[in-house]
C-alpha cells in the first residue's frame, strides 16, 4: 500500500536534484485539453511526453494542458514555447510524433518542418 | 469520449477556465441501487440562469473561436444512453456542480478509464488550484487532496516526474480498493 510518508522520501531525493538544476531550458510543452482535443486523442499525446521526457531525465521541460486552441479540425495540437517565447505548432499529434518531436525539437532544436500546423495547411491547399 | 476519465478531465478544463480554485471529483458506487454517480463540484465563477438553462445545447458555449460547444452535451449524452441521469447546477459567483449517474450494469456505461491519469496530469497542470478527489463504496472511503501532497512535498512542485507517477500509483491503489469488485473493469 501507498502512503503519504513516502512523498518525504521523493522530497529528500528530488530536492537537491532541484537546486542542482543550472541549466534551465525553460521550454514548455502545452497540449490542447477542450473537448476537441480529448475527443481527438490529446491524453495518449501528452502521456507520451511525460514518459519521453522523463525517460531523458529533461526534468526541466515541463508539460501542461490548455483549453481550446481555435483549429479544432487539426487536434490533437501541441505547442512548444521556447525559453524566448518563440512558439511552434504542431498539429494532429500521435504519440509516436510526440517522440520525435522530444529527440529532434526539445533535445536538439530541430523543428520538425512536416509536422507543423504550417504544413498541414499547406497541403490541404 | 471513450470513458468517464476523459469527461471528468472536460469538465475540470471547464472549470479552471471559471478561475476555481478548489475542484472535487466524487465517484460514488450506489451499489444497492446499481448506481455509480460521477459529480464535480467547484467555486469558479458559475453561471446566471439564463445561460444555464441552455447550458446543455451544443450551440451554447462560452467560446469566441466558435459557436458549438459539446462538452457538457456529451457528457448528459454518456449518462442517458446507459439508462442513467445528469444534472447541472449552478449559482453565479458561488459555482458549480455537475452530476451524471451511471447504470452500472448498462451495456453502453462507459468504463471508468484512466482516472488517475487524469487526476495526477491536472492537479500537475493546474498548481493553483486545490484538487479533491473522493471515492466511495458502501462503507469505504478513499480521499485525495492535492493541497495535503503539496504540503508533504515542501517545496517539491507537483509537476516532478516522480510525483506524478507517485499519485498514478497512489490514486490507482484506491481506485482499486474502492471500486475492485463493484465495477468490472477494475480487478484488483
Amino acid at each position: 500500500m501507498k502512503s503519504l510518508a513516502e512523498l518525504e522520501a521523493i522530497r529528500n531525493k528530488t530536492l537537491d536534484q532541484i537546486k542542482m538544476r543550472t541549466n534551465k531550458s525553460g521550454k514548455r510543452v502545452v497540449v490542447g485539453m477542450a473537448t476537441c482535443g480529448i475527443a481527438a486523442g490529446a491524453r495518449p499525446v501528452m502521456n507520451a511526453f511525460t514518459e519521453e521526457l522523463a525517460k531523458r531525465k529533461l526534468s526541466d521541460v515541463s508539460v501542461t494542458m490548455t483549453g481550446c486552441i481555435g483549429v479544432c479540425r487539426l487536434e490533437p495540437i501541441v505547442e512548444i514555447f521556447d525559453a524566448d517565447g518563440t512558439k511552434v505548432t504542431y498539429v494532429k499529434m500521435t504519440a509516436e510524433k510526440a517522440a520525435r518531436i522530444v529527440s529532434e525539437h526539445i533535445v536538439n532544436g530541430r523543428v520538425c518542418q512536416d509536422l507543423t500546423i504550417g504544413a498541414a495547411e499547406a497541403e490541404s491547399k | 469520449m471513450r470513458d468517464i476519465s476523459l469527461h471528468i478531465l472536460d469538465i475540470m478544463q471547464n472549470s479552471t477556465a471559471a478561475k476555481s480554485t478548489l475542484i472535487k471529483v466524487t465517484i460514488q458506487a450506489e451499489t444497492q441501487i446499481g448506481l455509480l454517480d460521477v459529480i464535480i463540484e467547484d467555486n469558479g465563477c458559475g453561471m446566471d440562469e439564463e445561460f444555464l438553462s441552455n447550458v446543455t445545447n451544443p450551440f451554447s458555449t462560452t467560446r469566441t473561436t466558435r459557436k458549438v460547444g459539446l462538452g457538457i452535451p456529451l457528457f448528459k449524452a454518456s449518462a442517458e444512453q446507459s439508462g442513467g441521469s445528469f444534472r447541472i447546477t449552478s449559482r453565479k459567483g458561488i459555482g458549480t456542480v455537475v452530476k451524471s449517474s451511471y447504470v452500472i450494469d448498462h451495456m453502453d456505461r462507459p468504463p471508468l478509464g484512466d482516472i488517475a491519469g487524469v487526476m495526477a496530469d491536472t492537479a500537475a497542470a493546474y498548481q493553483a488550484v486545490e484538487f479533491q478527489l473522493v471515492l466511495t463504496s458502501g462503507n469505504k472511503q478513499f480521499n485525495f487532496n492535492s493541497r495535503e501532497v503539496e504540503q508533504r512535498l515542501g517545496g517539491v512542485p507537483l509537476a516532478e516526474f516522480a510525483v506524478v507517477q507517485w499519485l498514478r500509483e497512489y490514486i490507482g491503489e484506491g481506485l482499486n480498493e474502492i471500486f475492485g469488485g463493484v465495477l468490472n473493469e477494475i480487478v484488483s
